[in-house]
């Protein structure tokens, strides 16, 4: 008996539609999300994620009713980040129907507030979100997008957000977002070195061949948006690929 | 005939708005509340749970939980727990090096899972008895699981003439209970709200069995259909 890698399409949502993005730049507007969630749901998704990149408080207020919209009809796991700032923001998000939520920036700028989310809620709702990008240094964090580089190695920082109650690591590649090259594999790698909890592999998914190399680097699970969104591949063929290389799916 | 009316109990944990939609999806009418009357009318009393078992416990004190419960099973009527929901039924949970005192329906301590990556979250296999009601049907499927504690012994003895429990195990680094169904009372630790279709099914089962042990004198119009 053993836990199947999960499969995640990731939806970024705006306004109450799905926008994607190409190294974040260039939003399009790619469907309504609850139906899209509905549609990955039948082709056995095990999980959805959405990223809120609104900006306004107006356009907050939308992605809760799409939340929750969601969870009415969607019945596995719903994770959403993007603009999660307190306790009061996780609260809110979960009693819309939100099972898991994803943080940021927030926590870069106050860690404190992931043991805060985990102390009240479990560690288990909590997502630590790092966009990862490349530099002399190593690994490092970056914030906005990518556009922003911080002074944090993201492993180290991937420690001790463990260590502070992170449940689960949500690994974006800046560098590989977008390219449809691949998944950062030693990065994904990296992670695993040091991550008692989930890792999920992010960014940089183009073919269906290139899913399993990512779980065998060490992740637990791959996320990823524009291959399904554009209909290039189904959530089955990613599955049955899978399945090939031998590793367990749902 | 009417829906059976399951009441999903409401005293501050986590999403339980996912928890009343699959019940509906499985064919309840199902309401949120804590209200006394309402969780002893109803046919099926839900007891959700997310976070830390202590922080769980606490919550329930604010409703009454323990006594509602202890009142519900005390008639022979369905208590169907899920995740730490499941847990609190046990006498004590350890996290963290805490030791909180649960509910105690069952003897027995929940502990954290012995694996190299936790918390065990994601689709899981389980191996349910032949005899399972929840599991009737369902066949090689599998669950969502989010949690990094688990009670990991049965240690209760069950004598006639109470009929012996369902037990459902899996594993994750450790062995450890899946699912319990003994009498009236049934939990998963599991969440059948996360588990797509094969989670609606195994509450269609639970809800179906709801009319089968109803108190005498109130037999559900339906019972002899659900056997």
């Amino acid at each position: 008996m053993a836990v199947a890698v999960r499969v995640i399409p990731c939806l970024d949502v705006a306004a109450g539609r799905v926008v994607k993005g190409v190294k974040f730049q260039n939003l399009r507007d790619a469907g309504d999300p609850v139906e899209l969630a509905r549609r990955y749901y039948e082709q056995g998704a095990d999980e959805l994620t959405f990223l809120d990149v609104t900006a306004t408080v107006d356009d907050r207020s939308t992605t809760y009713d799409v939340v929750r919209a969601t969870a009415e009809q969607v019945f596995i796991p719903l994770t959403v980040g993007g603009g999660v700032r307190s306790t009061e923001d996780v609260a809110k998000l979960l009693a819309h129907g939100a099972d898991k939520v994803g943080v940021n920036s927030a926590a870069i700028a106050r860690p404190a507030l992931i043991s805060e989310i985990a102390d009240r809620f479990g560690a288990q709702v909590l997502v630590l979100s790092l966009d990862v990008k490349r530099s002399a240094g190593g690994f490092m964090v970056t914030t906005h997008g990518g556009r922003t580089m911080t002074e944090l190695d993201a492993i180290d920082w991937a420690s001790e957000a463990i260590e502070r109650g992170a449940g689960e690591l949500l690994v974006n590649s800046i560098d590989a977002d977008g390219t449809r090259d691949g998944f950062d594999l030693e990065l994904i790698a990296a992670m695993r070195e040091i991550s008692s909890v989930p890792v999920i592999a992010s960014g940089g998914a183009g073919a269906v061949d290139d899913f399993a190399p990512a779980i065998e680097a060490g992740a637990d699970a791959v996320l990823a948006a524009s291959v399904f969104h554009d209909g290039d591949l189904t959530v089955g063929d990613v599955k049955r690929e899978l399945a090939n290389a031998g590793l367990i799916v749902r | 005939m009417t829906s059976p009316f399951v009441v999903v109990l409401d005293y501050g944990s986590g999403n339980v708005h996912s928890a009343a939609k699959a019940l509906e999806e499985a064919g309840a009418r199902v309401e949120l509340t804590a209200d006394r009357d309402k969780v002893f009318r109803a046919d099926g009393l839900v007891v959700p749970g997310v976070g830390a078992f202590s922080a769980v416990m606490d919550q329930l004190a604010t409703v009454n939980g323990a006594a509602l419960i202890d009142q519900r099973l005390a008639g022979g009527r369905p208590v169907l727990g899920i995740c730490v929901g499941m847990q609190v039924l046990f006498e004590q949970g350890v996290e963290r090096g805490v030791q909180t005192d649960g509910l105690g329906q069952w003897p027995g301590t929940v502990r954290e899972l012995a694996a190299p990556v936790l918390p065990h979250m994601g689709w899981n296999t389980v191996d349910a008895p032949a005899d399972s009601v929840l599991f009737a049907g369902i066949g090689d499927e599998r669950f969502y699981f989010v949690h990094s504690y688990a009670a990991q012994e049965w240690t209760l003895d069950v004598v006639p003439p109470y009929p012996p429990p369902a037990l459902t195990w899996t594993e994750h680094g450790t062995r450890f209970l899946a699912a319990v169904e003994n009498g009236p009372l049934s939990a998963t630790q599991f969440h059948p709200e996360k588990s797509g279709k094969p989670g609606i099914r195994l509450l269609e089962n639970w809800i179906a069995s709801l009319g089968g042990t109803r108190a005498a004198g109130t037999e559900h119009p339906n019972s002899t259909e659900q056997k």
